[in-house]
């Protein structure tokens, strides 16, 4: 029986994948992404880029689903990406936000997702500030598929996917690559998805900021015991200047002053003069090194201007394969059914 | 159970050769013709087909490659299909377009190909080459060039090796489970 198997899932390799797999119904965060299934979306994207390009952008995929983005917090790139890569896959979009809906009348974020959910809705994007918001959903809702467009300060599974895409795309590997995020890492749902993302793919992950501002929590959960810690092998540098020696990807974050009331900074002048990537600083990193920034920017801050929109800047090719990346995701989590 | 081989490597050899040649004299030459084949492994048969028709013919006939997953009718009963990249080097407009792919079954691939051809231009004409026909059709389509008709039963798996993607040229049936 399982030679006659093997033989059988040889000849629909897609089948053979999805027998070895429970069918992904929610993309909550990459922790739990083996990295298989990334490089699986990665390939889809490259796939869905392909459509990007197109005279007519317009494909039937996702003829008759319903996809519903219901952002509780601003965004532009996030929403609008996901809203193209659904109009082109040929769903149906529906763009919720928290003001002007009943939320203003106090229903719970449980109740708008039940109440989406009666609609018949297939997929629901999510961005919510607080962390965790996504899961509630998934753990209620039983009919629909759950995509995280950003939770508080814990995870941005799509940005990351979209930051190793493209930094595949652009170097052509990511084992091996010397990866530096700069900044508040702390409050960086961005970075802490890019961490398990970078380190699932095999990349060496550096954080680098002040050390109010670095997560040790979450790099080390059990204190110093590395034993069983999949993230034993990202690296703490407070010193840029250190961690970029040797470095193939620069990953600048934006300086959440939303988020600086609790003392983390003695002050923004320092903070300039020791963290923002930087022309001169970034001479000690590979010649061939990538500026990223997940966007929006605080020019000036966290990263100088001319960098930003220098030759090694990749930031504009992010927001365009965001939206490939979106259209992989949206995909696979509707094709294949019960 | 054993596996029943239908086609070695010197069958596909020789049918992709009578393949090309209906080609030839069915289009007259290789003027405006276009090559397309289906993900993964008309992809590959596009290209022997290709490779065959520049030899006979002496001149280059442009390939594409074409990825159906986004046109199927049937996503949600697919099992995680990937999408890969579709490239198209040439403009089709106008031209005669031959489809290519290893099976011909329910004609569903066939049916979604036609639909993505016609997101790139208007061929002129549209013509499809299979290596293996196995009967079973749900839609009215059938192909113009066939390496090898064999009869099946719909529970059956028709197993397609190809050098390019598994080491070896094979065809073979293998008897579903009951």
């Amino acid at each position: 029986m399982s030679l006659l198997n093997a033989i059988e899932t040889e000849a629909q390799p897609q089948i053979e994948a999805a027998a070895v797999r429970k069918r992904r119904r929610h993309v909550l965060d990459l922790d739990d992404f083996s990295q298989q299934e990334i490089l699986e979306v990665l390939e889809s994207a490259e796939g869905m880029s392909e459509v990007l390009h197109r005279d007519i952008k317009k494909v039937p995929a996702l003829r008759g689903r319903v996809v519903v983005t219901l952002f509780y917090e601003a965004s532009t790139r996030t929403r609008i990406s996901f809203e193209e890569a659904g109009k082109i896959l040929s769903a149906d979009v529906i763009n919720m936000s928290a003001s002007g809906s009943s939320t203003e009348k106090g229903e719970s974020l449980l109740n708008t997702g039940l109440t989406i959910q009666a609609m018949g809705v297939d997929i629901i994007v999510i961005r919510h500030p607080h962390s965790g918001a996504p899961y509630l959903l998934a753990q209620h809702l039983d009919r629909v598929g759950i995509i995280n467009a950003g939770d508080g300060i814990h995870a941005h599974p799509t940005q990351a996917l979209l930051d190793l895409y493209t930094v595949k795309e652009k170097l052509g590997r990511l084992e091996g690559l010397k990866i530096v995020i700069v900044g508040d890492v702390l409050h960086s749902r961005v970075a802490r998805s890019n961490i398990w993302g970078f380190v699932k793919m095999g990349a060496q992950v550096i954080l680098c900021g002040p050390s109010t501002l670095l997560p040790l929590d979450m790099l080390r959960p059990s204190g110093n015991d590395d034993q069983d810690n999949p993230l034993a092998s990202v690296q703490v540098e407070t010193n840029l200047d250190r961690a970029l020696e040797g470095a193939d990807v620069v990953m600048a974050l934006r300086l959440q002053a939303e988020r600086q009331n609790g003392g983390f900074l003695p002050s923004m002048r320092e903070y300039i003069r020791r963290w923002q990537v930087t022309e001169a600083r970034l001479s000690r990193a590979n010649p061939d090194a990538l500026v990223m920034h997940p966007g929006p920017m605080n020019e000036g801050i966290e990263i100088s201007s001319t960098l930003a929109h220098g030759g090694r800047s990749v930031i504009e090719q992010q927001v365009t394969n965001g939206v490939a990346i979106r259209m992989a995701l949206l995909y696979h989590l509707s094709a294949g059914g019960e | 159970m054993a596996d029943r081989q239908i086609m070695n490597d010197q069958d596909i050899k020789r049918a992709l050769a009578r393949v090309a040649h209906e080609i030839l004299e069915r289009n007259r030459g290789v003027e405006d013709l276009v090559i397309v084949g289906i993900h993964t492994r008309g992809v590959h048969l596009a290209q022997r087909l290709a490779s065959n028709l520049s030899e006979f013919e002496g001149s280059e006939v442009p390939v594409a490659n074409l990825d159906i997953n986004l046109y199927r009718d049937d996503v949600k009963s697919r099992m995680s299909p990937r999408i890969r990249p579709t490239r198209m080097p040439v403009d089709i407009q106008g031209k005669k377009v031959v489809l290519v792919d290893d099976v011909l079954f329910t004609g569903r691939t066939v049916r979604a190909a036609m639909d993505a051809l016609n997101d790139f231009g208007r061929p002129q004409q549209v013509q499809l080459a299979i290596l293996l026909d196995r009967g079973h059709r749900e839609l009215p389509i059938r192909a113009d060039y066939v390496g090898q008709n064999v009869p099946t039963a719909p529970d059956e798996v028709v197993r397609v090796r190809l050098i390019e993607t598994d080491g070896i040229d094979e065809v073979a049936i293998v008897r579903a489970e009951e």
